[in-house]
């Protein structure tokens, strides 16, 4: 358990308004979508804002992340803004992609969110060329990796995770571990306990921690952070994670016991902090119900924004395949 | 002013320059810095540029492809080497849905400057997984350009217009050519993107081909004209972007056009290009497009099979000469 000193009330507090932010926007994402306001699919991290939330603490602002399909939560903690994260997911021009990636494809490069990615694994070698691209520069900054589970049975994970080893990237590989690849458990698909012992194959730290523990989390991956920006190579840091929702928003999800849910719950990553702001004194109520008003502020706002913004022109269907000779190369 | 080289080195000294001229310009894949690559096109630039930019990866198409995606989008300029194009299916996903499709998928926050670089082609006895013509598989995704060069002279300009291309561009060479010594200009030159050369000027009908065919159609070319037919020979160089004003202009004058190309008939390059012309210039044909292009077979090892399933110089003049009818 972390000591209650060592940390600025300014750092907690933001780790409280952060998670509080991913769950409001998610809950305002699955309204939208069940009132069927958005289109496609949306996949929501309600219940991992622990994980998400702690491994991006321990990055500098101008340190990179991927992120995956289940991506809302790691791009808004690394500073993405709701309204045009929500924007995104309406289709709308004033999104991040300006309506042409969609919930799974919340980009910024300028925030360093090099791409949630809507092809489970493709994140993880995309990571570790960024890394690379920070030893080649000889530049300090990190790059961190979220996956899930069932990414690391991709040959991306070996195949990355290998290379990142030999060469002593800059890298995390922070793996979200929520129990399911969409309906199969990850036991059933793999012989070990953990995904972080996989780590000794590569000769590198590897680490399972409570995802439901923001400041757990936040430890084991300030570790790892601080390893690789000392030029010493990546780490795996695995995260026990709880997947509320199905794997899209709508499943049922009657492939899981119902105990799972019920684990779930009793885990809230937020109400754990939240009890623990209070019982550490580290924060009142007050406080943190001021934090918990504002959210739902810039949540509301960033719905009225996103619904009010205008859909891109049906010409811009055809611009930004290429950035040289675009429209000779649609043409033809 | 002009120099002897083969193909293989007008592509290192492509390189070599490209790398000297931008420090972001890395190159890696497989046996690329102590081997200097199996065909040798990186040979000495391990000593030259140090291992950070030219780097030995392991045989991991999927991780390395993908890295250097990763590597495009914090502002360097990779050049993967693929030891064969038929590697891409170990590594569809990087270039398919990543490299491909991001600048798009952004709203065009993201450019990926990434060259392909991959042996092609039939010919060297390296039989089915090892000897493809995957043009048109590359042509199909948008978001790639495709580079498919022929001459030494050619291929040096067209890869440093790849390398400073801001799209990804796939560059493949025909493994036959490597060794092939020809005329390359002195000094620092470039051939930009979709532009197609005239190899051979004729009135009487255009071949239009690409790679290594182009030498194909140039022998056909000369074996046709002592029968009497005077036939163009049109190479595309790029087939994305495509010079479809240069395919205007010579069908105009000629009025019958043939695609020739090595890679499988079903599906190929030729249907599109077919259609294409049908489509913009069926007033302008005195014939139906002709198409001489591989079997729809695997390519086979034992050498008289491989010769016999992909075009041969006899098979182009008899063509031309049933299109003509004469």
């Amino acid at each position: 358990m972390a000591k209650a000193g060592k940390y600025s009330k300014e750092f907690l507090l933001k780790l409280f308004e952060d998670m509080v932010r991913i769950r409001k926007f998610e809950e305002k994402a699955a309204e939208c979508f069940t009132k069927g306001m958005l289109a496609g699919n949306i996949h929501l991290c309600i219940g991992q804002e622990g994980s998400t939330v702690g491994a991006a603490a321990a990055l500098e602002e101008a340190d990179y992340i991927t992120s995956t399909h289940r991506g809302h939560g790691h791009c808004l903690a690394k500073g993405a803004k709701t309204d045009r994260a929500l924007a995104e997911l309406f289709g709308k021009k004033t999104g991040y992609c300006q309506g042409k990636g969609g919930s799974m494809h919340i980009v910024d490069v300028d925030l360093g969110i090099l791409g949630a990615n809507g092809i489970v694994g493709a994140g993880i070698p995309i990571a570790a060329g960024s890394a690379l691209a920070s030893k080649i520069k000889g530049d300090k900054q990190v790059t961190l990796c979220y996956f899930g589970d069932s990414a690391a049975n991709q040959g991306t994970f070996h195949e990355s995770i290998n290379m990142a080893a030999a060469w002593r990237l800059p890298a995390i590989f922070l793996c979200e571990n929520n129990g399911y690849g969409v309906s199969v458990p990850i036991h059933k698909v793999t012989n070990t306990k953990t995904l972080a012992v996989r780590a000794k194959a590569y000769d590198i730290p590897g680490e399972t921690v409570d995802g439901s523990d923001v400041l757990a989390v936040y430890e084991a991956v300030k570790k790892a952070v601080d390893r690789a920006r000392k030029g010493d190579g990546p780490s795996l840091v695995e995260t026990k994670v709880y997947r509320w929702q199905g794997h899209y928003c709508g499943d049922p999800a009657a492939y899981r016991p119902k105990e799972y849910l019920e684990d779930a719950h009793a885990n809230d990553p937020i109400v754990l902090f939240r009890a623990r702001l209070i019982k550490e004194k580290w924060a009142t109520d007050a406080q943190l119900a001021e934090i918990e008003e504002r959210m739902d502020r810039e949540i509301e706002e960033a719905a009225a924004f996103a619904e009010a913004s205008p859909y891109p022109e049906v010409s811009e269907a055809l611009t930004d395949v290429y950035s040289q000779d675009n429209e000779r190369c649609v043409e033809r | 002013m002009s120099k002897k080289l083969s193909v293989s080195k007008a592509i290192r000294e492509g390189l070599h320059e490209e790398m000297v001229r931008d420090p972001n310009v890395v190159v890696l894949g497989e046996d690329m810095a102590d081997m200097g690559s199996v065909f040798g096109i990186t040979q000495g630039f391990l000593e030259e540029f140090g291992p950070w930019r030219v780097l030995d990866t392991p045989i991991s198409e999927s991780g390395f492809t993908g890295m250097a995606v990763g590597m495009a989008m914090r502002g360097l300029r990779p050049v993967v080497e693929w030891m064969y194009n038929d590697f891409i299916t170990c590594c569809l996903d990087p270039v398919m849905n990543q490299a491909a499709k991001l600048r798009y998928m952004t709203g065009g926050q993201l450019t990926l400057p990434i060259v392909f670089r991959a042996p092609m082609g039939a010919g060297r006895r390296n039989a089915g997984q090892h000897s493809q013509c995957l043009e048109s598989l590359f042509m199909h995704i948008p978001g790639l350009k495709l580079v498919c060069p022929s001459t030494a002279a050619d291929a040096k300009g067209l890869l440093k217009a790849a390398i400073r291309d801001d799209d990804p561009v796939v560059f493949l060479e025909h493994k036959l050519l490597y060794a092939k010594k020809e005329d390359v200009p002195e000094g620092e030159y470039i051939i930009e993107l979709g532009k197609a050369d005239v190899k051979r000027p004729g009135k009487d009908l255009t071949i239009i081909t690409w790679s290594r065919q182009v030498y194909f159609a140039l022998e056909a070319a000369d074996k046709l004209a002592a029968e009497g037919y005077d036939v163009e020979v049109l190479d595309l160089r790029s087939l994305v972007p495509l010079d479809f004003q240069a395919i205007r202009e010579s069908v105009c004058k000629t009025h019958n056009v043939l695609v020739l190309e090595e890679g499988v008939k079903r599906g190929g390059v030729g249907a599109e290009l077919g259609a294409q012309i049908m489509d913009e210039l069926f007033d302008e044909l005195d014939s139906p497009v002709g198409r001489v292009a591989g079997a729809n077979v695997v390519s086979p090892f034992s050498p008289p099979l491989e010769d016999a399933v992909f075009p041969q110089v006899d098979e182009i003049v008899s063509a031309v000469k049933q299109q003509l009818n004469r």
